[in-house]
């Protein structure tokens, strides 16, 4: 098997991570906008949509980052 | 209980658990096709058997070490975990501690070096070389068997849940599901399935870990948790009074716990024979790490699996225990859930089984509820796809290869393949229509797995440390093992005397009835029903005939002239009372117009003419989803043992079982020389010198390490 020239995984855990983060908090600022949106949310006044999201975001950035297939840096696949 | 709180009660239990936003659905389908996309791109890199089967074996330690886990962590296991948490207690958390992180201790430390080395492909191919074809075929077809009947179980149980949750309708989620998984194992193999498996690792934790947060913030703390619980499961668990549900060992003294099992069959049992079996021989798991890069990584990776394996109760044993302690009622009142077999399950109370999408309806909002279903599909396509790409391996390796066609080119088996994967795949969906019209297979699926894999762990470690130890008996104590496994679940679900299911009358569809409630303290309950028109079908109810008779069976008896009077307890064995369990699905009160149901033991019925009557007599000799007590006590020691410890008991005895059988018919049959035995057994392996290791990847000072924290979080939590 040719992993020389093989996406890492970590690539496709970053990505999906950092698109996965975006919406959640996207969808946490909504909430703010519209507080109907989690009405029924037990300790919604945590906003946790919010720094999960941005916590997921960044997570997943660093790992985009790190293992961006087209970077020249060492094997970690 | 009011006609008032029978309404809302019938309103609660009939609306969706679960109600997703647009959000949630566009989280749901980039997951689709990621995983989809993975399994496109990895197809170029699968031109072989080896990198099919064996995903090249160039994986490294933290790949295999999170694949490992991910095949396991399957939405069932999370689902249903939770649900044994708030079931027993902490002592759902010993599955991943001493049934969990101690055998994956042992599968990498002693396990893992004869199977890394020997190069096999599965385990059935390592019984192959150990013991010959006799024992690795019936390992073979057993496993391929199994595999698929339980990733088709998975599959049924997945659209069930997805119905019941979310109103997903069942043969959308069988298809999408199972022709998702399909498509990226047919094209990629065992990378893909692994690859997939990273990335559900991260979407499960991502999906889980939040519940835990919040709901340990709401309720206080964990000491405040634990003091509610203790409080709680008085309302909650009110068959096992004064139980401890907050400690791992303190309570195993006896019997009298939550989970009725006491510490010998907790550590035999479910410790050794039972998670020793599954963690070192369920090829499933050891096909993930054996296909590691070098057998350093092999082991780091699958200590890696024990460290994330005591990390998983964060996300299964506390929601179980959050939902005795945050989950109430409108009142403030502890929410009672149910077993699924209780009368008033799904009527009235929702089941242990919901306690975790509970927890997700009450703290997730749109955006996080997207990802936390993301997670439980996540969970099912991993475990179907670990599943699968097991099935391919062992049919093609240890099943076509050997018995059907031998000595064909690599791209033919590589064919064949991708074929049994995809073949695989419709025979899960066969699997799990065919539970649609038999649903009680599944009381005999869930259990498939442990005749098979205790007996298979005693003869793969026996082989691996004995080097007397013969073909035939690896032969003889796998196949004698199987059956008596078989023989103490058939025996203790016997009933000579026959077993009468209790009592049970179901009100129609339709049918119209005023409730007469009690007075004084029992002011609230249910005392009378009286039907005042529909039908009822009864089960073990006798019917006075009016000729002084009674039957309990009637074929469409219309109730004529005078009303009937059905009582509250009927006459069971010796001189025992049973209730008779009630159940109404969807009723009508009379005068009102929105139907109500309710599910109560020990009611009586007042039948006024007019009602349709069936009644049917009902006496089984084999139940395989009750337990006899008598026969039970003679598996597991003790009358007051429940089904968890008879299964434990039964591992334990049939291990003791097939190495005696090993060792005998060792003793009086030939073993194989040692040249046959190079690189199988211990003293004839040597370890390959794979270079100068820094200290902090040496797998040892790593088991011993986790092995330190395993004893302290069993300590701290005694």
């Amino acid at each position: 098997m040719d992993t020389e020239h093989q996406v890492p995984i970590w690539f496709f855990v970053g990505g999906t991570l950092s698109v996965y983060g975006v919406i959640i908090f996207g969808a946490g600022l909504y909430a703010l906008v519209d507080p109907s949106q989690d009405a029924n949310i037990a300790m919604r006044y945590l906003h946790a949509d919010i720094w999960w999201g941005g916590f997921m975001a960044l997570v997943g950035a660093f790992y985009t980052h790190r293992f961006f297939p087209w970077r020249k840096t060492d094997k970690h696949d | 209980m009011s006609s008032l709180v029978l309404l809302a009660a019938a309103e609660t239990a009939s609306s969706r658990l679960l109600v997703m936003r647009p959000v949630d659905y566009v989280i749901v389908a980039i997951y689709f096709a990621v995983v989809l996309a993975i399994g496109f791109y990895l197809k170029k890199f699968t031109n072989t058997g080896e990198d099919f089967f064996m995903a090249g074996r160039k994986m490294t330690a933290w790949i295999a070490g999170l694949s490992f886990i991910s095949a396991n962590l399957s939405s069932l296991e999370t689902m249903g975990w939770s649900a044994m948490a708030y079931q027993y207690g902490m002592l759902g958390a010993h599955a991943y501690l001493i049934s969990g992180a101690l055998p994956i201790l042992f599968l990498a430390v002693v396990m893992m070096p004869f199977y890394y080395i020997c190069k096999t492909h599965s385990v059935p191919g390592y019984l192959s070389l150990r013991y010959g074809q006799g024992a690795a075929s019936i390992a073979g077809v057993t496993f391929a068997i199994l595999t698929v009947a339980v990733s088709g179980a998975s599959m049924f149980a997945m659209a069930k849940i997805l119905n019941l949750l979310l109103g997903w309708n069942m043969d959308v989620s069988i298809w999408v599901a199972s022709l998702t998984v399909a498509i990226y194992v047919t094209l990629g193999g065992l990378v893909s399935a692994v690859f997939n498996e990273v990335l559900q690792f991260f979407l499960i934790w991502f999906g889980s870990l939040l519940i835990p947060i919040l709901g340990l913030i709401n309720a206080g703390g964990w000491t405040n948790m634990m003091a509610k619980i203790q409080e709680n499961v008085k309302v909650i668990h009110p068959t096992v009074p004064g139980a401890d549900f907050t400690s791992l060992w303190r309570n195993l003294g006896t019997f009298d716990n939550p989970m009725g099992i006491d510490w010998f069959g907790m550590v035999f049992g479910l410790g050794f024979a039972v998670g020793f079996a599954y963690w070192c021989t369920d090829f499933l798991q050891v096909q993930r790490v054996i296909v590691a890069k070098d057998l350093r990584a092999a082991q780091n990776g699958t200590i890696i699996g024990a460290v994330l394996k005591m990390c998983v109760p964060l996300i299964v044993t506390i929601p179980g225990l959050l939902g005795l302690a945050v989950l109430l009622n409108a009142d403030g009142s502890p929410m009672v859930l149910v077993a699924e077999n209780d009368v008033r399950a799904n009527i009235t109370h929702r089941t242990f089984n919901d306690v975790l999408p509970l927890l997700m309806g009450k703290y997730l909002s749109p955006g996080l509820l997207g990802l936390g279903i993301t997670a439980m599909i996540a969970g099912f396509m991993s475990g179907m796809a670990g599943n699968i790409s097991a099935f391919a391996t062992v049919w093609t390796y240890d099943v076509y290869r050997p018995l059907i066609r031998r000595g064909a080119s690599d791209h033919h088996y590589l064919t064949m393949g991708r074929w049994a994967s995809l073949l695989g795949v419709l025979i899960s969906i066969g699997t799990a229509y065919a539970l649609f019209l038999f649903s009680n297979i599944l009381e005999y699926l869930q259990v498939l797995i442990f005749f098979f894999i205790v007996p298979l762990f005693a003869v793969v470690l026996l082989g691996m440390l004995w080097k007397r130890c013969t073909p035939a008996a690896g032969f003889w104590a796998f196949l004698l093992g199987i059956l008596l496994s078989i023989s103490m679940w058939s025996y203790v679900h016997t009933f000579p005397d026959g077993y009468r299911p209790q009592p049970k009358i179901v009100l129609g569809p339709k049918t119209v009835v005023s409730i007469e409630k009690g007075t004084g303290a029992a002011a609230e309950k249910m005392s009378r029903v009286v039907v005042e028109s529909g039908s009822i079908e009864a089960t073990n109810v006798p019917f006075a005939l009016g000729d002084g008779r009674a039957s309990k069976t009637v074929e469409n008896l219309i109730i004529k002239d005078h009303e009937l009077s059905l009582p509250a307890l009927v006459k069971g064995k010796g001189d025992t009372l049973l209730a008779v369990r009630v159940i109404a699905p969807e009723v009508t009160l009379v005068g009102a117009k929105e139907p109500v149901k309710f599910g109560e033991d020990g009611l009586a019925l007042v039948l006024k003419p007019g009602v349709q009557v069936k009644g049917t007599e009902i006496c089984q000799h084999f139940n395989p989803s009750q337990f006899n007590p008598d026969h039970a006590k003679v598996i597991a020691r003790s009358e007051k043992a429940k089904p968890m410890a008879v299964n434990m008991y039964s591992g334990i005895w049939t291990f003791v079982f097939s190495v005696l059988v090993a060792v005998v018919v060792s003793l009086v049959t030939r073993p194989k020389p040692d040249k046959e035995l190079a690189n199988l057994v211990m003293g004839l392996t040597p370890r390959p010198d794979e270079g100068p290791c820094p200290w902090y990847q040496r797998p040892m000072l790593w088991a011993g390490l986790v092995f330190a924290v395993l004893v302290a979080i069993n300590i701290i939590f005694w």
